[in-house]
């Protein structure tokens, strides 16, 4: 019979099991889900896409490893958190940007929003958001430099100086000018992808494909992005600058980076409301945003910073969206007011 | 099917081991070591004394202030009365009985002549008598629940969720004890003068609730059987209480204070052993279960026999189990040795050889909000780790950590492995300790007061 004195047991708190899910699945999860973008992005733009979303990956992990090591604490890599970051800053910028440029937005993204602020879980805005604000910020002539899908297919592996530009579906809606984008692109094109803009922001519908591989593996909440893409298709819709409702709507919903944005990077963990009411809020937040700075800002796109403006209200919406204390009924509170 | 409650998970049940395993008798232990508490409230005071000769159903142990009265299980001689290692960690006073193998039952034991004859104080009576505790694990002496709850509690509810994986002996004993089941029901009906009592069972338990629903119309019961969709933490009694009521018990408060009382399903049949035929509690279903485990079974064994006579009998544990649990893998206690005895809330034995662990070097909240999703109590996990871990006493009375049951809900989904349950076991330990501090210091300051008053009268 079994020596029950010769085991080595451990006494650990309970629970004493573990649900399946780990950090590192899901960012996984998360890897996966973004690949239909990817691979419509190599399509559109050539294998140039391919290569410098490999160049981000690669720094993003690189310059993690160095500060995780420099700094003499313990490793992080293995979680996948920094290939999402690249992936995801990789697929915000045009084709067209350089090698060096990526990495150095890769450097920011990293180190300064990540890392310094203590790794993952821990930045209060998105990394690969923050990244791509310092190469706009930087390098405002290469980031928004869009090429044409159709004229130049895989030309732009090397070189990129000689590629024809186009204007993005973005910026004929900021100019109103609706016919000129109906003869540009028509609603199939912007909804299917084979328009100009970022690598991976172009295809709604390989972006929606991911998303849903997210919200069914239960990665993400569907609150976020759908009160995200809601706000944006409602407001739209009731005040378009011209054109009939609908149509205006549906260049504003996929013709940007609504779908990245609020797929990929308004539920981004560490910096999105943690319960669902707070996501609700969260995502109409963000939705608001991006309408008023497509309609009354400089700029043609505002997801990149609506997100980031509603990533430092996160504190403040988690603070007042607390769930009811369990045995408080709200008929009680109301009495209790009394 | 009955209302939800809030949040939860769902971990695998690991019930199929031995669900289809009827209860065995364990081969009678050589000797019991019956540890002097094993109920909520103060430990009980022996009343033998080493070479004494005990009777089964003998009284043993007596309670002061709250608590439920301790019973010989065997019949023999006391070989000692020390401290011994028990299931709540570290040591407790214990009676050691050798077994003489006769089992001869105490003349105290005694059958009243007519149990359906007895009035409602007779019966709570017969209840202590009996020593009988919540047999779920919480171990609340039952006869104060009975005489606390009656003319407050309309809706009896008998707790057959049995949520925490691999335990199966409730189970088994609504399938092979259904006629003490139901008899236990018909007295706690009685007690509490309501028309039905409700059992809410998880529907992962199919033929336990169509073998009742067989009986209940077969013997016009008052019983009504409440299929529950099965989620972790079913079973709490707050959110029993929910699932069959649709009503929340309030915070710091009691289920009473909703009209409900809830009954383990064992405790139940120890209720029919004590009024109707006058026995104490001397045993306990136990479920052997776990990768550690050769052949898992459930046993019914002597309270005070030592788990290592349980293990034998299934055949041993596995060279590298590395985790003994006495309860469920949610909220039971891993122990350090296997010198522990059963005692009356020892719902399951569970050796551990897999990898059920799972925990990570560095463990990195991603802040993914999973742990407020799954708690039942509607509380903030993560926010409550992060006070917990920086000493925010009063940060962590303002997000309620004492409403925090320690069900293991959160960590269980938790992604980056965190041990939230464990932070919050010490995080209530500190809020209690500034509470009894703040207190201490009132009242010096108080008593101080009132010297410097007198002394300027």
């Amino acid at each position: 019979m079994t020596d029950y004195k010769k085991l080595n047991l451990i006494a650990t708190s309970s629970p004493h099991i573990r649900g399946s899910e780990t950090t590192r699945s899901i960012m996984l999860d998360v890897i996966i889900a973004m690949i239909p973008a990817l691979i419509f992005g190599c399509f559109n733009f050539g294998m140039r896409a391919l290569l410098l979303t490999g160049v981000s990956v690669i720094g993003c992990v690189f310059f993690e490893w160095l500060y995780r090591k420099l700094m003499k604490k313990p490793q992080s890599v293995g979680d996948l958190s920094a290939v999402v970051t690249g992936m995801l800053l990789a697929l915000t910028c045009p084709v067209t940007v350089e090698y060096w440029q990526i990495l150095i937005g890769d450097f920011f993204a990293i180190i300064f929003v990540k890392q310094l602020f203590g790794g993952i879980g821990k930045n209060f805005i998105n990394p690969a958001l923050g990244g791509r604000a310092a190469l706009v910020a930087s390098y405002a002539g290469s980031m928004t430099k869009w090429i044409d899908p159709a004229a130049n297919k895989a030309a732009v592996l090397g070189s990129n100086v000689d590629v024809i530009t186009a204007a993005t579906p973005m910026a004929y809606l900021k100019g109103g000018d609706i016919e000129g984008l109906k003869a540009a692109y028509s609603v199939t094109d912007v909804f299917m992808g084979t328009i100009g803009g970022s690598m991976g922001e172009v295809s709604a519908i390989a972006l929606l494909l991911g998303g849903a591989y997210l919200i069914w593996r239960k990665v993400i909440n569907w609150q976020t992005p759908v009160a995200y893409i809601g706000t944006v298709a409602v407001l739209s819709f009731l005040f378009p600058k011209a054109g009939s409702g609908i149509e205006w709507m549906l260049y504003s919903v996929f013709g940007g980076g609504l779908m990245l944005g609020a797929i990929f990077m308004a539920t981004d963990y560490a910096t999105s409301p943690v319960t669902k009411k707070g996501q609700v809020i969260y995502g109409i937040g963000c939705g608001l945003l991006t309408v008023f700075i497509r309609y009354f800002g400089a700029l043609n796109e505002g997801v990149c910073y609506s997100i980031m403006v509603m990533n430092c209200c996160t504190a403040l919406i988690d603070k007042y969206t607390k769930p009811t204390r369990f045995g408080v009924v709200k008929s009680d509170k109301k009495e209790a007011a009394k | 099917m009955a209302y939800a409650f809030f949040g939860g998970v769902h971990p695998h049940d690991m019930k199929a081991a031995t669900n289809a395993k009827a209860i065995q008798q364990l081969p009678p232990p050589a000797e019991v070591v019956i540890p002097m508490s094993m109920h909520f409230g103060a430990p009980c005071t022996p009343l033998v004394k080493v070479g004494d000769e005990v009777k089964v159903g003998q009284k043993i142990g007596e309670f002061r202030g709250l608590g439920a009265p301790i019973h010989a299980s065997v019949s023999g001689k006391v070989k000692a009365v020390e401290p011994r290692p028990y299931s709540m960690g570290g040591n407790m006073m214990a009676v050691v009985i050798e077994n003489d193998f006769q089992d001869t039952l105490s003349e105290e034991v005694q059958a009243p002549a007519d149990p359906d004859a007895l009035s409602v104080e007779e019966m709570i009576e017969a209840v202590k008598n009996a020593g009988i505790v919540g047999m779920g694990g919480a171990t609340f002496p039952t006869h104060v629940k009975i005489s606390g709850g009656i003319g407050k509690v309309d809706t009896v509810i008998i707790n057959g969720a049995e949520c925490e994986p691999y335990i199966t002996g409730d189970h088994r004993t609504l399938l092979e004890r259904t006629e003490e089941f139901i008899g236990g029901c018909k007295y706690l009906a009685k007690m509490f003068g309501v028309d039905k009592v409700v059992i809410g069972i998880e529907v992962n338990k199919q033929d336990a609730i169509n073998k009742l629903n067989e009986t209940i119309a077969k013997t016009q019961a008052p019983v009504a059987v409440e299929p529950l969709r099965c989620r972790y933490p079913q079973g709490g009694e707050k959110q029993l209480c929910q699932a069959v009521t649709g009503k929340q018990v309030p915070p710091g408060a009691l289920p009473a204070n909703i009209g409900c009382a809830v009954f383990n399903v064992n405790t139940t049949c120890a209720i029919y052993r004590a009024i109707a035929k006058g026995m104490p509690v001397v045993s306990k279903v136990v479920t052997v279960s776990g990768s550690g485990v050769i052949e898992p079974k459930n046993l019914e064994c002597p309270i005070g026999t030592p788990v290592s006579c349980l293990f034998d009998e299934c055949g041993g544990l596995k060279d590298n189990t590395y985790k003994i649990i006495a309860g469920g893998p949610m909220m039971g206690m891993a122990q350090y040795t296997c010198d522990i005895p059963v005692g009356k809330g020892t719902g399951s034995m569970l050796a551990f050889a897999d990898k059920e662990e799972q925990t990570v070097a560095n463990p990195q909240c991603i802040r993914c909000g999973k742990c407020v999703a799954a708690c039942p109590m509607h509380l903030e996990p993560l926010f409550m780790y992060q006070y917990a871990e920086k000493g925010m006493v009063d940060e962590l009375n303002e997000a309620h950590i004492m409403d925090c049951m320690e069900c293991g809900a959160c960590a269980y989904a938790c992604p980056a492995r965190m041990h939230l349950t464990h932070m919050f076991k010490t995080g209530k330990q500190l809020v209690k300790d500034k509470m009894a501090a703040d207190k201490a210091a009132a009242e010096a300051k108080k008593a101080a007061e009132e010297k410097k008053e007198a002394v300027a009268k």
